[in-house]
């Protein structure tokens, strides 16, 4: 039975029912983005980033600093030329589905926080299967599945399920849930799933404890090693993010690029994505918003981590308007949701369960296929084969 | 005149162009087919769709040899399955053997890259392995049964034109099978330069699918494709590169 963890648990501790590896990449990044002041950097800096013809860690540095905010027409050219480089026009088409809403996690920021009065469903088994019928009907091959944070509710047994089921309609499949250990991620994988994704929501330990009061979220390393334990259990592909707007946007970017890399260097095979989330309303709280990440510092964000890893996916968020989207797959993103529903089974009919966030896009999977087609560019629903 | 003919396994191709169908249009694939004049036509399993809307098999004229490769493997094994699942597909005999296991520079593995050849070629794929030009490797190659060999000139995508040059030239030189420049090339001026070193084709894809006129850019490389061939069985005149002059020979005493 795991422990009981509230806002009096040491966010910094393994609990013991939790697989504690062997990395060192944490202190490495949290090093880096203490060490990192994203005003000392000059104009001089972000000159030679932008001439450069690698990006090393200072030249990203300075890509995400304010000194680099009169250059983001530059920036963003740079950006669409190594995306050109790497991907072609290729722009990739997935769409979520929330098979489970159910936490335990008290996130004061979330709207399936675990005291957030909402509609909670989880659907059966059938339910999934027609769900993704439906999606596949849309012509799409790429299928992220999403839980909320609840082993109990969302038990790894059920998510490989799900996973099962998915693979008889997809060819991609990828998992945002909760944190496990290896050797469940192994499992998932044994199940179809190929690719991981996990939010680190801040790099900033102290801010992460006042915003994530109760449950195995809490617990910060365990969040932070996640993609290191999928990669161990012969995942292909992990994501990474941070939700920015919660801390200094700048810092929380740099640690996720850090991040990124880090693991990258480590295990060479292992394939990058990256997510740029900003803080959206949710239920029963329409205040919340992104702060001070304005589009201009999103579009900021976005084109540095694509100058910094240049061969990694870059997916853009249905939390964004249309016409950002529109215009930033033709720049640095390479991948966008379509046809979303982010509530628990929306898409054959009634949702059972009520939705994480406000979505800002909700166009077909038929409107952003001829969107990105209008823009000169080519829709792909998979670039990926199960081995 | 002897005619100038590409042997690949047995098989014959008059265009010595290899045309990449990855990062562009469906439906631009026939044009630059057409406007490249090529006969061989590579296929990213990875990329072909379950579902009807777009499959790029649909998009391809018959009469046109496709090449699957095993983008997505990153060891032998994973190779091999995929070379498998090609062929129950419809693809045919002929693969070409990508053994990739770092995501960021996308450098082929020579070592893993052998072994799949052995295991494919004895099961009687037509095997192109794709490699990074280094002549032991090469020969092993050549010994676990490949039908060419595929050296990069520069990583993928990176359009840098052929940066392994005088390592490319040695194996020219040296392998008896056909040598296929692939990866890299960014503009056809190199690949008119891979042909007048004596290459026996060349490989593209990025440089085409993002040229902004798509059936013209293959066009272009299919001229500069053949110019350099041309060039290459015309025995290229001297060029001087090292500052050495024939005016004052320094054997010029031995007629003394």
């Amino acid at each position: 039975m795991s422990e009981r963890i509230d806002e009096h648990t040491d966010p910094m501790q393994y609990t013991d029912d939790m697989e504690a590896i062997d990395s060192d990449l944490m202190e490495k990044v949290i090093a880096e983005m203490e060490s990192f002041d994203p005003d000392q950097y000059t104009e001089k800096d972000v000159r030679a980033a932008l001439d450069g013809d690698t990006c090393s860690v200072e030249d990203f540095k300075a890509l995400l600093s304010p000194a680099a905010m009169p250059f983001l027409e530059e920036i963003a050219q740079k950006a669409q030329m190594e995306t050109r480089k790497h991907f072609g026009n290729s722009v990739m088409i997935f769409t979520p589905l929330y098979i489970a809403n159910y936490c335990e996690n008290y996130c004061i920021y979330c709207g399936f926080n675990c005291h957030n009065k909402i509609k909670r469903a989880k659907l059966t088994a059938e339910e999934i299967e027609r769900e993704m019928k439906t999606i596949s009907d849309s012509g799409l091959e790429e299928i992220l599945i999403l839980t909320g944070e609840s082993p109990k509710m969302s038990d790894v047994g059920y998510i490989g399920e799900a996973c099962k089921i998915a693979r008889k309609y997809f060819k991609v499949v990828g998992l945002e849930v909760y944190p496990m250990d290896s050797k469940d991620y192994a499992y998932l994988h044994e199940c179809g799933a190929d690719f991981v994704t996990v939010f680190q929501e801040t790099y900033n330990s102290e801010k992460y404890k006042t915003l994530h009061l109760g449950g195995r979220k809490r617990i910060f390393p365990y969040r932070f090693n996640a993609q290191e334990r999928a990669i161990m259990g012969g995942i292909r592909g992990v994501g990474f993010a941070a939700l920015l707007g919660l801390d200094d946007f700048r810092k929380d970017a740099l640690a996720t690029g850090m991040h990124a890399y880090l693991l990258q260097r480590k295990y060479p095979h292992a394939e990058i994505a990256f997510s740029c989330p900003r803080l959206r309303p949710i239920i029963n709280n329409d205040k919340i918003n992104p702060k001070d990440v304005h589009e201009p510092q999103l579009l900021q964000i976005i084109c540095a981590y694509r100058i910094f890893m240049p061969f990694a996916s870059i997916t853009i968020s249905s939390r964004e308007c249309a016409r950002f989207r529109d215009n930033i797959v033709q720049i640095a993103a390479t991948k966008i949701s379509a046809g979303v529903n982010v509530g628990i089974g929306g898409h054959t009919g009634e949702e059972k369960g009520d939705e994480q966030f406000e979505i800002d896009d909700g166009r077909t999977v038929d409107e952003i296929y001829h969107m990105i087609q209008k823009n000169g560019m080519q829709p792909v629903m998979t670039d990926y084969i199960y081995v | 005149m002897k005619q100038d003919k590409l042997v690949i396994g047995g098989h014959t191709f008059d265009s010595r162009f290899i045309l990449g169908s990855g990062k562009y249009s469906v439906d631009l694939i026939k044009a630059a087919i057409e406007n490249a004049g090529a006969q061989m036509i590579t296929l990213a399993l990875r990329r072909t769709n379950t579902k009807d809307a777009a499959n790029i098999m649909d998009y391809i004229p018959e009469g046109i040899t496709l090449l699957p490769n095993t983008s997505g493997a990153r060891n032998a094994e994973e190779a091999v399955r995929i070379a498998r699942l090609a062929r129950e597909v419809g693809c045919g005999d002929f693969v070409k053997i990508e053994v990739i296991h770092d995501s960021k520079y996308l450098l082929p593995d020579n070592y893993e890259t052998i072994k799949a050849t052995e295991i494919l070629a004895k099961e009687g794929f037509i095997v192109m392995p794709y490699m990074y030009p280094d002549l032991n490797a090469a020969r092993d190659l050549v010994n676990a049964g490949a039908a060419s060999i595929m050296p990069l000139g520069s990583p993928i995508g990176s359009n840098k034109g052929i940066c392994t040059k005088d390592f490319i030239q040695i194996l020219i030189d040296e392998i008896d099978l056909p040598i296929i420049v692939d990866a890299g090339i960014g503009k056809p001026s190199q690949a008119c330069e891979a042909m007048e070193m004596g290459a026996a084709a060349v490989m593209a894809n990025t440089a085409i699918a993002t040229a902004g006129d798509i059936p013209a850019m293959a066009e272009a490389f299919k001229k500069a494709i053949e110019a350099g061939r041309s060039a290459y069985l015309a025995g290229l005149g001297r060029v001087i590169d090292k500052g050495a002059s024939a005016s004052s020979p320094l054997t010029g005493f031995l007629q003394d």
